[in-house]
């Protein structure tokens, strides 16, 4: 039985769905997606943007967003290895804006960074973009201009390889993941400046505190809650802005309204997932189906399946799915605060759907994230350690750790002999390989690698990470026990080998902020309070050591060059253009400067960059050197 | 004299070449002609209603506002304050003014020095230097203390301190204590030397916007040694207890 009201609601949802449809590319509609991928064009390539102001419709309310020909997302930029694009960017909007091809490899000049490597583009004003594409995968494009990406100016690219793709599959989506404010943005900022905290409707209450007293204990609790308060931290700091305002996007879809993306039972479908959202991480899934990952930020990687994966902000990850049944299946990506969701749909026909998933109870900041140490905690504590017997313990939780591959010495920023081998007393250090503490399951803590040096970094620093671990191994912020298998950075490993030669310097960076006065910076430092670039010779190649003193989670992004991640997979390490880094976590990076000119260097969340979390790295001639 | 003007010309040598470099390339290397690729350090206008309360005690019905506001980046604010009390039906008693320069020192705390101006009918038109600091405390006490030396020479201080207790995302709690010490006796202004009062509040307020709370709450007051007899021979009690209403706002 239909009642009058489903019917209207219905009609509603129609209604809303038309007018939301009649400003998407054709790409991101209901129904329609890239399929079949091959473009039969020949001829030079050009393109023409046009970024204005546009009204948009989400979820059946209207707001006003910084478009690319009229849409949120954009066009989809489709180009095939090898070519050269022209495309020819209009400014219709009354201020200056830009372009960056996130993840393109090009000369400097046409990377759209306004202030680095050109001075924007002009209200009213038209910038040509001209370059030849040398890779293949999926990325996406975006403003660098204030906070406009904020209101929707960005979309994604697919490259098509010049060889055949190493990946078979029957159809492809594209999957643009966002996050959509009605508020100002700027004065959204503001507000975080004068109270961090100002959105997080999750924190902790009295109610929590019994609660934990009851699970806990008195004591246990209230250690707890002196140890977050002496450092004036929150547990629940897992997102600056959140659900409270934020409507999360699925191809400028809102969860109400339900993309849908068509499959014929027994297809592989790869989908081409682009975490374009300022501040916000996804947890992604599609009950039901299984994901084969292959390809991480537009770099094939070995196939590797996993039920669910955590997207840092700007990465992209390519999956296979392969819907057997006759059925809808819903692609959940839950934000990484749990305080929403966005959603779409996998389906043979229009017009249906799967249940929905509710969010997961909000996961919480541990003390591991501090970087504090915790002898109580740490492996090889006595408590904990022994009488401990190796031979038990559970392998199969060293997810995707190729245990075979691992090269000693390529475990770059591994520091071995920091552990304190004394307090291992009981453990059968005989039968232990190195290697395979890398990504052990002790009680979820990867191995600590280094402690902090003296330099706390001034005001700009509420904490350092006092020791920093290796948490490659570990699942993102709140997926440790989810049941299933998640995605760890461990597991990616690049398609093809490298050329890999040892790096000739290192450089150390450290992520800090101040989350009480939302200052963000690099080394205790914002962009405005340092004088010159990071200097980078032509040809070298060196190590990028990350580590995060903050205890929130960064997406670092580097232009114009790969970072190979140093997850011991010898001369297969992944190359990534954006390394979310985990709260206390080192991370290892090694790059070669091959791209001479200016390149920006900075935390992905729009809002850190924004409050002083940027660098500019200069790759500078070598002696003698004519570029 | 020669040497100064050696060392004047040099100084003035190096800034200027320092200046001239900053304007040729700034940290992101590129022609400082340029807009700056990030503007991470904004000039920001912060106003807060931290007290507007009425206050009902024994037979007297008063009212309290305590407010501040800032204007600057992280680094460097003007900081003004403003706090004041007056009897319904009367005349506003007194109001203090303050006018500091807020300097961040560490994480948390801000440095400020400045001005103090107290105003009123009933009270002494009375003129401070101020030197103080204010932040986050652990375990997240909201922390204000200042040291004050009169146009007379006379030092007094004052310690505020809040805490947010959380019954739900939006019912929270507030104990509040506030302590005046002097260190001399000032018996035109009635306050007596060591702990002159001490004032212990709880307020409970509803944030029905992060910037717009509500509340109610009690306050007690109780004044300390010289500054009690002082009270008490100007005929009036040491002590008193209040029940307060009120609206925290900010902006």
């Amino acid at each position: 039985m239909v009642t009058r009201r489903q019917i209207l609601g219905s009609v509603t949802a129609g209604a809303t769905l038309v007018a939301l449809e009649g400003l998407l590319p054709a790409w991101a509609q209901s129904g329609a997606g890239v399929w079949p991928p091959a473009d039969p064009r020949t001829g030079p390539h050009e393109f023409d943007l046009k970024i204005g102001r546009t009204p948009i419709m989400v979820d059946g309310k209207q707001g006003s967003a910084v478009t690319i020909n009229g849409g949120v997302p954009g066009p989809i930029m489709r180009f095939k290895e090898g070519e050269t694009v022209t495309i020819r960017v209009h400014n219709t909007l009354d201020e200056s804006s830009s372009i960056h091809w996130h993840g393109i490899l090009l000369p400097f000049e046409m990377d759209g960074v306004p202030g680095v490597t050109f001075p924007g583009i002009p209200a009213g004003e038209t910038f040509t973009y001209k370059y030849q594409v040398s890779q293949s995968g999926t990325y996406w494009y975006h403003s660098h201009s204030g906070l406009q990406e904020q209101l929707g100016q960005y979309g994604p690219i697919i490259i098509d390889p010049a060889e055949p793709d190493p990946v078979s599959y029957d159809r492809e989506h594209v999957i643009v993941l966002s996050d959509w404010m009605f508020k100002n943005p700027y004065r959204v900022l503001g507000k975080l400046k004068k109270q961090s905290d100002y959105l997080n409707y999750q924190q902790r209450t009295l109610g929590t505190f019994f609660n934990d007293v009851s699970e806990k204990g008195l004591t246990a609790t209230w250690k707890d809650r002196m140890a977050w308060g002496r450092m004036r931290m929150s547990p629940t700091d897992i997102a600056d802005i959140t659900g409270h305002i934020y409507t999360y996007l699925l191809n400028g879809h809102g969860p109400q309204s339900n993309w849908t993306g068509l499959f014929n039972p027994g297809e592989s479908v790869r989908l081409r997932i682009i975490n374009a959202a300022t501040m916000s991480y996804f947890n992604f899934r599609i009950p039901g189906l299984r994901m084969t990952v292959v390809q991480a930020d537009g770099q094939n990687v070995e196939p590797v399946t996993v039920d669910e994966m955590q997207i840092a902000v700007a990465e992209t990850y390519d999956v296979i799915v392969t819907p057997e049944e006759d059925r809808a299946y819903t692609i959940f990506a839950e934000s990484m605060d749990r305080s929403g969701h966005a959603r779409g749909t996998l389906a043979p026909r229009m017009g249906m759907s799967a249940p929905v998933p509710s969010l997961r109870k909000p996961a919480l900041r541990s003390m591991l994230d501090m970087g504090m140490d915790m002898p109580g905690m740490d492996m090889g504590s006595p408590p904990k350690s022994s009488g401990m017997d190796m031979g038990s313990m559970d392998h199969s939780k060293m997810s995707g750790m190729d245990m075979g591959s691992m090269d000693h010495s390529k475990m770059s920023g591994m520091d071995m002999g920091s552990m304190d081998k004394g307090k291992m007393s009981g453990m059968d250090m005989g039968s232990m390989d190195k290697g395979k503490m890398a990504g052990m399951d002790m009680g979820g803590a990867g191995p600590i690698v280094a402690r902090h040096g003296p330099d706390h970094h001034g005001p700009g620093a509420i904490s350092v990470a006092d020791v920093q671990r290796n948490r490659l191994g570990e699942p993102g912020t709140g997926l440790k026990d989810v049941g299933h298998r998640v995605l760890v950075y461990n597991d990616l490993k690049a398609l093809v080998p490298y050329n890999q030669s040892p790096p000739e310097r290192d450089v150390e960076l450290h992520l800090t902020g101040n989350m009480e006065r939302y200052m963000w910076s690099f080394d205790g430092k914002k962009f405005s309070e340092i004088n010159s670039p990071i200097p980078f010779r032509h040809g070298e190649r060196l190590r990028l050591i990350l580590v995060n003193d903050t205890m929130m989670d960064h997406p670092i992004h580097l232009h114009g060059m790969w970072m190979e991640l140093e997850n011991g997979h010898g001369e297969y390490l992944p190359r990534k253009h954006t390394i979310s880094v985990k709260p206390a976590e080192r991370v290892s990076l090694l790059i070669n400067a091959d791209a001479p000119g200016r390149w920006a260097f900075h935390c992905h969340l729009l809002f850190h960059m924004d409050m002083g979390m940027f660098r500019v790295v200069e790759v500078s001639p070598y002696e003698g050197e004519i570029l | 004299m020669s040497i100064r003007i050696f060392l004047l010309v040099g100084i003035i040598t190096t800034l200027g070449a320092g200046i001239a470099n900053a304007q040729e390339y700034g940290p992101s290397g590129a022609p400082a002609s340029w807009n700056q690729p990030i503007h991470d350090s904004p000039t920001l206008t912060f106003f807060q209603v931290d007290r507007a309360e009425f206050r009902q005690g024994q037979g007297t019905s008063s009212y309290v506002w305590d407010t501040q506001g800032w204007i600057g980046n992280d680094t460097n604010k003007l900081w003004v304050k403003a706090e004041g009390e007056g009897e319904f039906g009367g005349r506003i008693e007194g109001a203090q003014l303050q006018a500091l320069y807020s300097r961040m020192v560490t994480p948390f705390f801000n440095f400020q020095a400045g001005v103090r101006q107290d105003v009123g009918p009933d009270i002494l038109p009375t003129t401070y230097a101020v030197v103080g600091m204010q932040g986050l405390a652990p375990y997240w006490f909201e922390v204000d203390s200042a040291l004050f030396l009169s146009e007379d020479g006379d030092i007094t201080a004052r310690v505020e301190a809040e805490y947010d207790m959380r019954f739900t995302q939006r019912l929270i709690g507030q104990p509040r204590i506030e302590v005046n010490l002097a260190a001399q006796d000032v018996q035109k202004l009635g306050t007596g030397s060591g702990l002159s009062t001490i004032e212990i509040g709880y307020r409970l307020r509803y944030e029905f916007k992060r910037e717009v709370a509500p509340y109610i709450g009690v306050a007690w007051e109780q004044a300390v040694g010289n500054t009690a007899d002082f009270r008490r021979l100007a005929g009036n009690k040491a002590s008193s207890t209040s029940f307060v209403a009120g609206i925290r706002l900010w902006f």
